[in-house]
């Protein structure tokens, strides 16, 4: 049997008298390297899983969509410099009726070769089987409109298509790469139960949109290190007669973006998250060394006298540290993997992906243990180095003992204020300032989390009260194919149900300042509109004026356009203007990059009389029904959204997963600040044991007792909750910086919901591990205490 | 013989302990640290413990303080039971009745001399004013001095300023000269020997020093957890003219 060296057995058992202090730095320390395995691993999952998908299924770099071109362009397509594969398609919208479900569904149907796969976009099929060639009636349906209607192969669904209504076949599930994520064209928000792709034969769908040897859609694949600017340049030229809006990259390609933006927050949480618990581990791995060090401070000056070394003696102490990180890291693999496997569930519902799966990489598992024992380390060198820096002599005395000096606000003459018990309690704070500032940081850093944790739940609500339910009053909004005149408010007006309709036009244009543009589109709408109101994050409404345009903040940053800046509109459809437009107002709005500009102006614009490409409707909830089943009829009407149905179904969603990211939060925000408040804590019982068991010797009972040696912890608390609230804020405004792309930018809207809930959970955090340590008051022994010599 | 604690039978006593013992079991081997104790202590006086290192001193004071409870036998503070009482009675009976002095002083540190009293004066019934408990013990110009700031014997009679200034009806001095020199140590034992005298505090004082027996009303001696002998003073030595 080995032996295990005499030091390394006091070792063992100072850990096993320390466990409690131990296994909360552990905790801590596991909650830093879980964050880390679990985001790191999301990272890692998700941006594998969409290299090999984009490789494998030949991702699209550039995306056109016309309004028909016809196939003898395509070779002079695949002839601009630079493109390495073109496929040509047809893409269209149509209204589907899904059986079993009343409301109308708007589906994408994409065309795919009758023969072969396609060069770019390949499907990967996920049940059922491929198109047969050249069926007439077959699709294949997205995963995520299958999963939502319960389809399965066989199942059959209807669909107007130019006029017509056509039966269709399901005959396999599949995904696409430019699907990952699936968000319907009108909305901005997924909603899977109303809108879907449909994937069909070429000859079917030209055949049914009399679009033979035409396409309405190419997409580009580029040779390495082509001018990708170069080439959407070139194939705007070729496209334009053809009723193009402008081709865009990656960049711009929804699904991309949504799925981009997830990455980039994956890895700033999984740097920012894990740091926050580490050094905070590094704190309390810090504080219970210097105890330690304090307490045993005659035995390193034995082991010194007896010829251990320096080194043997500082190696002793950092074993500790080691240890307990060790032990906090194997929990946090654990925990991470866990989270991180439930975290790639619910990325599996948004984003479809073949091999998207969390696995535990050696590197991710190195790395993060790596991470953990570096920061205990941090926090014991110092310590250690303090346990070297004693003479052996000078060790063996007992510590001086400590000075105390009267308090600041005791020097300002307040003292008559105070009890003895709390000039105790303060006394001590003012003797270790640093420690009681780190203190305080680490609980606010806690409450902080739990802020930033909720805000985002706040900031969308707010951006969905502001932009869908203040500035757009609609029940349905319908899309039209082509443009329609004035008469079409009548005739929507006239459909049953229907109490009030509002048309108005949108455009897609290239909006240009300066050297700086930006594809967006142009809202053309009535005066004094009603149902589509332009509104402020301030919910104030912005009046649009009889000329000039009100543009988005967002737009308004991308162009470095302010109030009376003339900007340039190039129209991309119809007779393609180019128009030049006064800003008269920027509006601040979380989504989108919009130009909006009165109907009449932007007629004029256009050089075209009023013409419609949408509509919103206010409908009678008890003859939404009948009106749905209208509107699936209306060959006119291309897509039909319901606001408060893709809201809800949208909001719920993301409210569930909130639930578990809150859920998950709570629990490292409390482990965060209960470990705190525990090790400062027990390191203050250890301090004062002396002193509190002379208290109960003089007749203060243990509850009194148990309020001052709290007493500290709860005024450190009661500094931190606040502190911590206005460093939430700070965070989140910060990250509203951050996580801003063009399109979006979260409100920066913090609820007092949100400050009530961090405060509450942190003070019951605090208290709950305050009783815990108070517990040990009880066993204080009373007579030991006298024979100590302090 | 067991009645020898007993004497000046007239009064009713303040303590009654009865066959106590205290036995500390240390895996396989047992302590006797209390063997059979039987003792009155009476209002007023001023009563010495002497013994060897170990014959079970601090045990004896420490069971009367209500910080220990014996392992068998009983203890009566006047109509109190300490044998066996609950943790929530004795630290009612320490608050209310009883004032401590020990040899290492436990000073809060982080609280100045008057503070260190108006600790205990405030959940006091009806305590002096924590300077006039100095004033006593001759502290009265150091009352705002933290105890770093005060030599071992000024912190000696902090202590006892902090022992006294609740009035308590008991007095219990565990070695309160041990640390301290010559004349140090006088000093101390007139502050105890003027509350006694002008509070009338019941005051039992622990010591190894045999010259300290002169002034008390009996002397008690202790021998491996037995009372073995009990001598009453006819006449007390003031502390000034003790000399060791
Ligand atoms: N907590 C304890 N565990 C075990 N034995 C103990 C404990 N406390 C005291 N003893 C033993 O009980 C006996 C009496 O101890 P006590 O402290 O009463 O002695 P004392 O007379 O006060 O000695 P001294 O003059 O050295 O202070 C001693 O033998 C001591 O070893
Ligand atoms: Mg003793």
């Amino acid at each position: 049997m080995v032996r295990l060296p005499a030091l390394d057995r006091k070792l063992l058992r100072d850990m096993w008298r320390m466990r409690g202090h131990l296994v909360a730095v552990a905790l801590v320390a596991a909650c830093g390297t879980a964050t880390f395995v679990t985001m790191r691993g999301a990272y890692e999952a998700l941006v594998h899983a969409r290299a090999d998908y984009y490789l494998r299924y030949r991702f699209a770099e550039v995306f056109a969509y016309a309004k028909r071109a016809p196939r003898t362009v395509v070779p002079r397509i695949a002839a601009i410099p630079g493109v390495a594969a073109v496929e040509d398609r047809i893409v269209h919208e149509v209204t589907v009726d899904v059986p079993g479900f009343g409301e109308p569904v708007t589906a994408r149907l994409v065309s795919v070769p009758d023969v072969g796969r396609p060069a770019l976009n390949d499907l990967h099929l996920r049940s059922g089987r491929y198109l047969a060639p050249r069926s007439t009636d077959e699709v294949l349906v997205g995963e995520s409109f299958a999963r939502a209607h319960r389809l399965k192969p066989g199942a059959r669904l209807a669909a107007v298509i130019n006029g017509r209504w056509q039966r269709l076949r399901v005959v396999g599930i599949a995904n696409s790469p430019e699907h990952v994520y699936v968000i319907g064209g009108a909305g901005i928000f997924p909603d899977d139960k109303r809108y879907g792709v449909l994937w069909m034969g070429r000859k079917a769908l030209e055949a049914a949109l009399d679009m033979e040897d035409g396409f309405n859609s190419v997409t580009l694949r580029l040779a390495p290190g082509a001018d990708e600017k170069g080439v959407i340049r070139r194939l705007d030229v070729l496209l334009a007669s053809y009723g193009a809006i402008g081709a865009h990259a990656r960049d711009e390609q929804i699904s991309h973006q949504m799925l981009d933006g997830e990455v980039q927050q994956d890895r700033v949480t999984g740097l920012v998250v894990p740091a926050i618990f580490l050094a905070v581990a590094a704190f309390l791995v810090h504080n219970v060394l210097m105890r330690l060090i304090v307490l045993q401070r005659a035995q390193i000056g034995v082991l010194k006298a007896f010829g251990y070394t320096d080194r043997a003696v500082a190696a002793h102490y950092l074993k500790l540290a080691i240890a307990t990180a060790l032990a906090g890291s194997a929990l946090g693999v654990a925990l991470g993997a866990w989270l991180g496997a439930g975290l790639a569930d619910v990325y599996q519902r948004f984003f479809h992906m073949p091999s998207l799966e969390f696995r535990l990489s050696i590197e991710n598992v190195l790395g993060a243990t790596a991470v953990c024992v570096a920061a205990a380390l941090s926090g014991a060198l110092p310590a250690a180095r303090r346990a070297l820096a004693l003479p052996p002599a000078e060790a063996m005395r007992p510590e001086p003992p400590p000075r105390f000096m009267p308090l600041v606000v005791e020097r300002l003459g307040y003292v008559q204020l105070l009890s003895p018990a709390t000039r105790m309690l303060l006394r001590n704070v003012e003797r270790r300032p640093l420690r009681a500032v780190l203190s305080v940081l680490a609980i606010a850093l806690a409450c902080a989390l739990l802020v930033v944790g909720r805000f985002g739940l706040d900031a969308l609500e707010e951006t969905v009260r502001v932009q869908f339910r203040e500035g757009r009053r609609d029940d349905v909004r319908v899309g039209f194919y082509e443009p329609r005149g004035p008469q079409v408010k009548n005739d929507l007006a006239a459909l049953p149900g229907v109490t009030y309709a509002e048309a108005f036009r949108v455009v897609p244009a290239r909006v240009r300042l300066g050297h700086r543009s930006k594809r967006t589109a142009v809202f053309g709408l009535p005066a004094a509109a009603e149902l589509h109101r332009v509104v402020d994050i301030r919910m104030h409404e912005i009046v649009v004026p009889p000329t000039g345009a009100v543009i988005s903040a967002g737009l308004a940053r991308v162009l470095a356009a302010r109030p009376g800046s003339v900007i340039t509109l190039e129209i991309l459809a119809g007779a393609r203007h180019v128009r030049e437009v006064p800003v008269a107002a920027i509006v601040e709005e979380p989504i989108g990059l919009y130009v909006y500009m009165d109907e009449r102006a932007l007629a004029r614009v256009l050089g075209e009389g009023l013409q419609y490409t949408d509509a919103y409707l206010r409908v009678d909830p008890r003859r939404l029904h009948e009106l749905y089943g209208e509107l699936k009829r209306l060959p006119t009407v291309a897509g039909v959204t319901l606001r408060e149905a893709t809201l809800r179904s949208f909001l719920d969603t993301i409210a569930e997963n909130f639930l578990i990211s809150t859920t998950i939060l709570i629990g490292f925000a409390c482990a965060l600040a209960a470990g705190v408040v525990y090790n400062g804590a027990r390191i203050a019982l250890s301090e004062h044991a002396a002193t509190l068991a002379t208290l109960r010797i003089l007749g203060l009972t243990r509850r009194e007792v148990s309020r001052i040696l709290l007493g500290e912890q709860a005024l450190l608390t009661a500094v931190a909750v606040p502190l911590g609230l206005v460093i939430g804020y700070g965070i989140c405004a910060w990250l509203v910086v951050l996580v801003a792309t063009e399109i979006y930018r979260l409100p920066l809207v913090v609820t007092a919901r949100t400050y009530l809930y961090a405060s509450g959970l942190v003070a019951a955090a605090a208290a709950a591990s305050g009783a815990v340590v108070a517990w040990r008051v009880r066993r204080l022994d009373l007579v030991a205490v006298l024979k100590i010599r302090e | 013989m067991n009645a020898e604690g007993r004497a000046a039978p007239a009064v009713a006593p303040v303590f009654r302990m009865r066959g106590v013992t205290k036995v500390y079991t240390m895996g396989e081997v047992e302590v006797r640290a209390l063997d059979g104790v039987d003792l009155d202590l009476y209002a007023g006086e001023f009563v010495v413990l002497l013994g060897a290192s170990g014959s079970g001193k601090s045990t004896l004071l420490n069971i009367l303080g209500g910080l220990d409870v014996p392992t068998g036998g009983d203890v009566w503070y006047l109509d109190h039971q300490l044998s066996g009482a609950e943790d929530e009675t004795l630290t009612r009976y320490r608050r209310e009745h009883v004032g401590f002095v020990f040899q290492f002083y436990n000073l809060i540190p982080s609280l100045t001399a008057a503070e260190n009293v108006a600790l205990v004066t405030d959940i006091a019934v009806q305590p002096m004013a924590p300077e006039a408990a100095l004033g006593v013990v001759g502290l009265g110009d150091r009352i705002n001095h933290f105890p770093a700031q005060l030599s071992g014997g000024e912190q000696q009679r902090v202590a006892i300023a902090r022992a006294i200034a609740k009035r308590p009806d008991v007095l219990l001095c565990d070695e309160p000269t041990g640390a301290l020199d010559f004349a140090t140590g006088k000093m101390v034992l007139e502050a105890l020997e003027r509350v006694n005298r002008e509070l009338g505090t019941t005051t039992v004082v622990i010591t190894h020093n045999a010259a300290i027996a002169r002034m008390a009303d009996r002397v008690i001696h202790i021998s491996s957890g037995r009372l073995v002998g009990v001598e009453s003073n006819a006449v007390k030595a003031a502390p000034g003219d003790l000399s060791w």
